[in-house]
């Protein structure tokens, strides 16, 4: 959880100087796990905050390949799928009469998805690069529609469920209200990104760098670098397996779609838009994945369209993500000129969002005339409404946008003459 | 200094420390190396020089295991390691560095050498151990990288580092396991003649009493350093003996002149 660089050196004395700012982000980060549902009281947004932690697991996780280990999986649904596959058969078996406390269950998916990890990633992690890649997208198909064939373990269109009021109650915890099951997940998570996080400073952790950065002098330094990744492959599987482990007590119904391409490329894509380089990064990634996937949709029609194009920005233009982003802007804030420049910067930034709002405003209207059955013509924005069939709003949003370009470059003449020295 | 070849130590051991048996290497229609045996005595300093493609960066990869001979063996202090993976054959003891540096881009300095002797200490594929809790490895590395005369960019990724930064911590990488033989493929390619002197004498210190092979283009850069001259030309082995004899050579100064003398099978012998 600290903001030192995954790749960075980490010695013995800068250890020890660190760790009082160590304890205070790990004390935190449990803090916030602990304290968040005091705050965010709705049933909807307790559900919201259970739904983070498990993807917090799972991006951390996934992030071990992509920014750890250099290796971009497009399958990594099916090990958090495999995982809350077995969990919600486990939960059903305890229903059933075997003796295993429920908030063991992720565990078994853990377990599980690591067992499938040792045999897939076998072949999975023999190369690494575009065949790793192709070869997780194939695996991840493969097991997807394997999940839709075989109805009787996958549970078909339908899927499977369960009932997590189940087995023992100790100290009368049954896991029923929500609330419960949401310590028990923020518990796991909490556990996972330190367990996680402590991978990244052993010797395979840093290994898993090293073979990211250069598989070749890996192999002249006595380690095999297949070895080094097939390794930390089963980790991530245990991990997102965990994690698919508690999104099975959480739903309560597991069908095939967790295995499913889209799913994985969501880890992805949010791992990547968090941060793959900063270990946190990947927390910052699965919190903004579940506010996107559960808000979005609500506000606007286009925000698959949307979350592309911040992807690709980000891809290009900030390949380190927002943890990168945030580390930099933090870094510049520290500088006492940075902020002496507030005005212009405002300026900029505003302008700026002036100069790109005809986008957004024609691709809302757009949405608007292409669903006219489902959508109202018109979008209310700053007291404003705009309607899609009058070419005024075309227009006049147009005119917004390339007033706001010249404000934009004015205001980067006039930052440009305050930073001269 | 010694030279073990000088000493009856060196002859008590009765075996090479690195044998290249009857080596030939194929790639497609073309022989890259040609038949070519060597054998290198324990503590021996061998310089390999020879023109471009002559094959003496073939020699290193098919030698540490990048790269399988066609036929012929490879033996390292008794044990066969032709066809064994670069990673086993580090395991036993040899160890090489690159013409174009190998790093670890994004790792820092202290880094990029702890990885290389990790192994080397036992610690192997340990998820269950901290790397700030390991004294001996952090301190050996410590002690590396001040004989290196890194230790003031201890924290820079090795990206950053300058050239001649660069091939000091490429050498430090390859020494950093304690290697019995050591391949050094042309450390000094790209340095300034100053540079060059200076790198050498850091080269002739690291790897005392170490087998030593190294590659390079310019043979008078060697010649302070080595004990013997391999000269390679065409994938062939010209001549194999100490410097000075070499440097008398007239086939040898022929080939380095530009006229490769067509070399008989019974030269061949008469040399290897």
């Amino acid at each position: 959880m600290s903001l030192v660089r995954v790749t960075s050196a980490q010695r013995p004395p800068d250890a020890a100087a660190h760790i009082g700012g160590r304890l205070a982000l790990w004390g935190g980060y449990a803090l916030v796990l602990a304290l968040a549902p005091l705050w965010l009281t709705s049933s909807l947004s307790q559900s919201l905050l259970s739904q983070m932690g498990i993807a917090i697991i799972v991006c951390l996780s996934y992030n071990l390949l992509l920014g750890q280990g250099g290796l971009v999986s497009f399958g990594h649904a099916v090990y958090s799928g495999a995982g809350a596959f077995l969990a919600i058969h486990t939960l059903n078996r305890v229903t059933g009469g075997w003796a295993l406390p429920v908030s063991l269950i992720p565990l078994v998916g853990g377990l599980g998805s690591a067992a499938l990890a040792l045999l897939l990633g076998w072949v999975t992690t023999r190369r690494a690069g575009t065949p790793f890649a192709m070869i997780t997208f194939g695996i991840g198909e493969l097991v997807w529609a394997a999940a839709l064939v075989l109805p009787d373990f996958f549970g078909g269109e339908g899927g499977v469920s369960g009932n997590r009021v189940t087995g023992s109650a100790p100290f009368g915890v049954t896991f029923g209200p929500p609330i419960q099951l949401y310590y028990l997940i923020a518990l796991y998570t909490l556990v996972c990104t330190a367990l996680m996080y402590a991978l990244t400073r052993t010797p395979l952790g840093r290994l898993l760098n090293a073979v990211r950065d250069n598989p070749q002098r890996v192999a002249m330094v006595g380690y095999n670098p297949q070895q080094v990744r097939y390794r930390v492959f089963v980790m991530a599987a245990f991990f997102a397996g965990v994690g698919g482990g508690l999104s099975a007590l959480h739903f309560e119904l597991v069908s095939a779609e967790v295995f499913s391409a889209h799913r994985s490329g969501l880890y992805l894509l949010f791992t990547f838009i968090g941060g793959s380089t900063f270990f946190f990064g990947p927390i910052l990634g699965a919190v903004l994945m579940v506010l996107a996937l559960s808000l979005l949709p609500g506000l606007t029609p286009a925000w698959l369209l949307y979350l592309g194009v911040i992807f690709v920005a980000m891809v290009m233009r900030a390949p380190g993500g927002l943890a990168a982003l945030g580390v930099a802007l933090w870094q510049r804030a520290g500088q006492t000129a940075w902020w002496r420049q507030w005005p212009q910067r405002l300026a900029l930034l505003t302008s700026a969002l002036l100069a790109i709002s005809p986008l957004w405003v024609w691709v809302e209207m757009t949405f608007r005339l292409q669903l006219a059955d489902e959508l109202p013509p018109t979008l209310s924005l700053l007291g404003l409404t705009l309607d899609a069939h009058s070419p005024t709003s075309w227009l006049g949003s147009g005119l917004v946008g390339g007033f706001g370009a010249g404000l934009w470059w004015v205001s980067r003449r006039w930052l440009a003459q305050k930073e001269r020295p | 200094m010694t030279r073990a070849f000088d000493t009856p130590a060196g002859l008590v051991l009765g075996a090479p420390q690195l044998d290249i048996k009857a080596m030939h290497k194929r790639f497609e229609q073309t022989d890259i190396i040609r038949n070519l045996s060597l054998s290198v005595w324990p503590g021996e300093r061998v310089a390999i020089i020879g023109p471009n493609g002559a094959g003496k960066s073939t020699l290193f990869d098919l030698i540490s295991g990048r790269l399988a001979p066609s036929s012929g063996q490879v033996w390292l202090g008794g044990q066969r390691i032709d066809g064994q993976k670069p990673f086993q054959i580090n395991r036993l003891g040899l160890s090489r560095s690159f013409q174009i540096s190998q790093l670890f881009a994004t790792l820092s300095v202290f880094d990029n050498l702890r990885c290389a002797m990790l192994w080397q200490l036992g610690l192997g594929y340990a998820f269950w151990k901290f790397l700030a809790s390991q004294r001996d490895a952090n301190a050996r590395t410590q002690a590396l990288m001040q004989r290196l005369q890194l230790d003031n960019v201890s924290d820079t990724p090795a990206q950053h580092l300058s050239y001649a930064q660069q091939r000091a911590l490429e050498l430090g990488m390859a020494l950093a396991c304690d290697p019995a033989v050591l391949l050094l493929d042309e450390p000094t390619a790209g340095m300034s003649q100053s540079e060059t002197r200076h790198f050498m004498a850091l080269i002739d210190e690291l790897t005392q009493g170490k087998t030593l092979l190294i590659v390079e283009h310019d043979m008078s850069v060697v010649f302070g350093l080595a004990d013997k001259i391999a000269v390679m030309v065409q994938g062939e082995l010209l001549a194999f003996d100490r410097v000075d004899a070499v440097r008398a050579d007239p086939r040898v100064q022929q080939a380095y002149l530009g006229a490769v003398l067509p070399a008989s099978p019974a030269d061949q012998h008469a040399w290897a």
